[in-house]
């Protein structure tokens, strides 16, 4: 075997340009698949990571779906508030750790402006279970004196080129030119380390600052003859009306079925309590249609990826029929000539299909900035899960591409060995 | 002496052909004895030789080879028994391109054990017949492809003599040389075959080669098949 194992890397060696393209375009070919099969699999879980920590997400009656939209991904907007004594109401029930009310409506620059209180920072929970981080700065101050700061996610500050200290000031509704709330700016106190949530995407602010900027406002418009000036706004009641949802922590999570229904019955107002987790996986299943597209692309380029494999490797072995034909004329039994082909074709696939990892690492190193901008995390790191069913099948299928044109090969090959045809 | 080559009542049809190409009631070759045998293109000489190495299966007959009946062997068995007994020269030598003169010479030293126990050492048997056959030492690491015509030639017949095989076929082997150089070619491998005392036999449409043998063949002779074509 030493002797054929010897003849099969001479053999190799002479037709390393060949070999050493297949090599390229497996490489190139694995390192997409993995590319395709990872973004699927990160899209899916930065979407179920968006949100953690929180038992129930409550607004008012409309679908789950909706809710989480807005509530979670600031996407949509709410078709009702829900009343701040209704809030008020719930949050006495003894199991309720925590709650934190969210408003929103507004607007900076195309990103959502989210009034929240201070201790939002501390309870929202994202990924498995990671707190908020400040980059730079603090978190608002509660009530009056933190009424015109704000706090802002990563991605806003990194895409607008804010600094802690800068001002900005918030437009009305999410157009992003729609009619502003330029006569009162805020300052920027703190920048949130990047969470790849939507939180990355939101202006926070406090409850009060939302009641304030609205002061003169009424149906969606400013009030025509009437300005109260920003220094003027802590004479104003500024204690919010209207929420648009709440999060909600228990103590027990054990008690969430029985809290959902309390609240659920709630009867001074329409509520709806949904757990984040299953609302999450009914939104997954919506989005579903894009899921199975990505999953059929995938599944696309994995066939294109093979064909053009098999194809490469059987335009090399035809190249080799003459040798193949010498060597069983000389004596070659199916064994060496197996073991040559076998090894070879699963040699160079593997060797494809290690550089094509090491590629792949590469580009999620050199890409991870880039697409952090798309709010992707590409995890860098080893194969998991899908894809070393992927990788199987492209060492598979190069062993066949080997082995079934070595096999016509072989039967053809005597007769090409004794009297050759070129 | 024992016949190296005895061929008994041999028909060969291609498929999908009325006739037989090859109808040969009788041909031998004995041990050592250097045959030439001639004949015009397309009259089954290749098959002929098919037929001898195993390739081809004949509809009927027996072709024994030192006594065994190539027929009734498995296609494994056959092509174990043709490289442990046979050296081949072919018309286009095939030598891998990319593997040196001397590695090529050693091939069937490799895939078969008789060859290469019969050989004693294999490296000094390569070495020997290279330099028997004109092959200065320092072509033989060269890479086939590298060679000329006529040192590949020379290649092809060390490969064919080493591990001394009992039967040497040689198929057309001089027809990319000129004609001094045939001569002499057809002299070294008469040579080498008697100190191997191998049997050879040596197909040319060229009757002109034939003047060294032992024994001139015309297929036309032996084979009915063309006999009865040309009548």
């Amino acid at each position: 075997m030493k002797a054929v194992l010897s003849l099969a890397l001479k053999s190799a060696w002479a037709r390393r340009l060949t070999l050493g393209i297949v090599l390229v375009a497996i490489a190139i070919a694995s390192a997409l698949l993995l590319a395709v099969e990872r973004v699927r699999h990160d899209a899916r879980q930065s979407f179920t990571q968006s949100v953690s920590g929180v038992d129930l997400v409550v607004g008012a009656r409309s679908s789950g779906v909706q809710l989480m939209l807005y509530a979670v991904f600031r996407s949509g907007s709410a078709t009702h508030n829900l009343r701040m004594d209704s809030f008020d109401a719930i949050v006495t029930n003894p199991a309720i750790d925590w709650a934190v009310p969210l408003i929103l409506g507004d607007s900076h620059r195309g990103h959502p402006v989210l009034g929240t209180t201070p201790a939002y920072f501390e309870r929202f929970r994202y990924a498995d279970a990671r707190p908020l981080a400040f980059a730079t700065g603090r978190p608002f101050a509660g009530g009056i004196a933190g009424v015109f700061e704000a706090v802002l996610g990563s991605e806003v500050a990194r895409t607008l080129g804010y600094r802690s200290g800068d001002r900005i000031t918030l437009t009305h509704g999410m157009a992003a030119a729609g009619p502003g709330h330029e006569d009162k700016p805020f300052a920027i106190v703190g920048i949130l380390a990047p969470t790849g949530t939507p939180v990355d995407r939101t202006v926070h602010v406090s409850p009060e600052a939302i009641t304030a900027l609205h002061l003169d406002w009424a149906g969606g418009a400013p009030l025509p003859g009437l300005a109260i000036p920003a220094e003027q706004v802590r004479k104003f009641e500024l204690a919010p009306q209207e929420i648009t949802a709440a999060l909600i922590g228990l103590k027990n999570r054990a008690d969430v079925f029985r809290v959902q229904r309390q609240i659920n019955a709630y009867r001074g107002e329409a509520l709806m309590a949904v757990m984040p987790g299953v609302a999450l996986d009914e939104l997954w299943q919506t989005l579903a249609a894009i899921e199975s597209t990505l999953f059929v692309l995938s599944a696309l380029v994995v066939a294109v990826g093979l064909a053009g494999l098999a194809a490469t490797l059987l335009a090399a072995l035809d190249q080799r029929r003459r040798e193949l034909a010498i060597l069983r004329s000389l004596g070659a039994s199916p064994g060496d000539l197996f073991f040559m082909l076998a090894g070879e074709a699963l040699l160079v696939t593997a060797l494809g299909v290690i550089l094509g990892i090491v590629l792949l690492a590469g580009a999620s190193v050199l890409a991870a900035p880039l697409a952090r901008e798309f709010g992707i995390h590409l995890s860098p790191g080893l194969p998991g899960g899908n894809e070393w069913t992927i990788l199987a099948s492209i060492l598979a299928t190069g062993l066949a591409a080997g082995l079934i044109p070595g096999w016509r090969a072989w039967r053809m090959a005597l007769a090409d060995g004794l009297t050759p045809r070129n | 002496m024992a016949a190296a080559i005895t061929i008994t009542d041999l028909r060969y049809r291609w498929r999908g052909q009325p006739a037989p190409c090859l109808d040969i009631p009788h041909f031998a070759i004995a041990a050592g004895e250097r045959v030439f045998l001639h004949g015009p293109s397309g009259s089954g000489k290749s098959t002929l030789l098919g037929v001898l190495g195993g390739v081809v299966l004949p509809e009927q007959g027996r072709i024994e080879l030192l006594g065994q009946n190539l027929v009734a062997l498995s296609a494994r068995a056959r092509d174990a028994f043709r490289a442990d007994h046979i050296g081949f020269v072919f018309q286009q030598f095939n030598l891998l391109p990319w593997l040196s003169a001397r590695d090529n010479v050693l091939l069937p030293t490799t895939f078969s054990t008789r060859r290469r126990q019969r050989s004693g050492n294999p490296q000094a048997a390569a070495e020997r017949l290279l330099t028997h056959l004109d092959l200065a030492p320092p072509l033989w690491r060269q890479p086939a492809a590298e060679l000329s015509v006529g040192q590949q030639q020379r290649v092809a017949a060390a490969r064919a003599l080493i591990g001394r095989p009992e039967i040497l076929i040689a198929d057309e082997p001089t027809s990319a040389l000129d004609a001094p150089r045939q001569q002499a070619f057809i002299d070294l491998l008469l040579a080498e075959a008697a100190a191997a005392g191998a049997a050879l036999l040596f197909v040319s449409h060229d009757v002109r080669l034939a003047a060294h043998f032992d024994r001139i063949v015309a297929l036309a002779d032996i084979n009915r098949a063309a006999a009865e074509a040309g009548a």
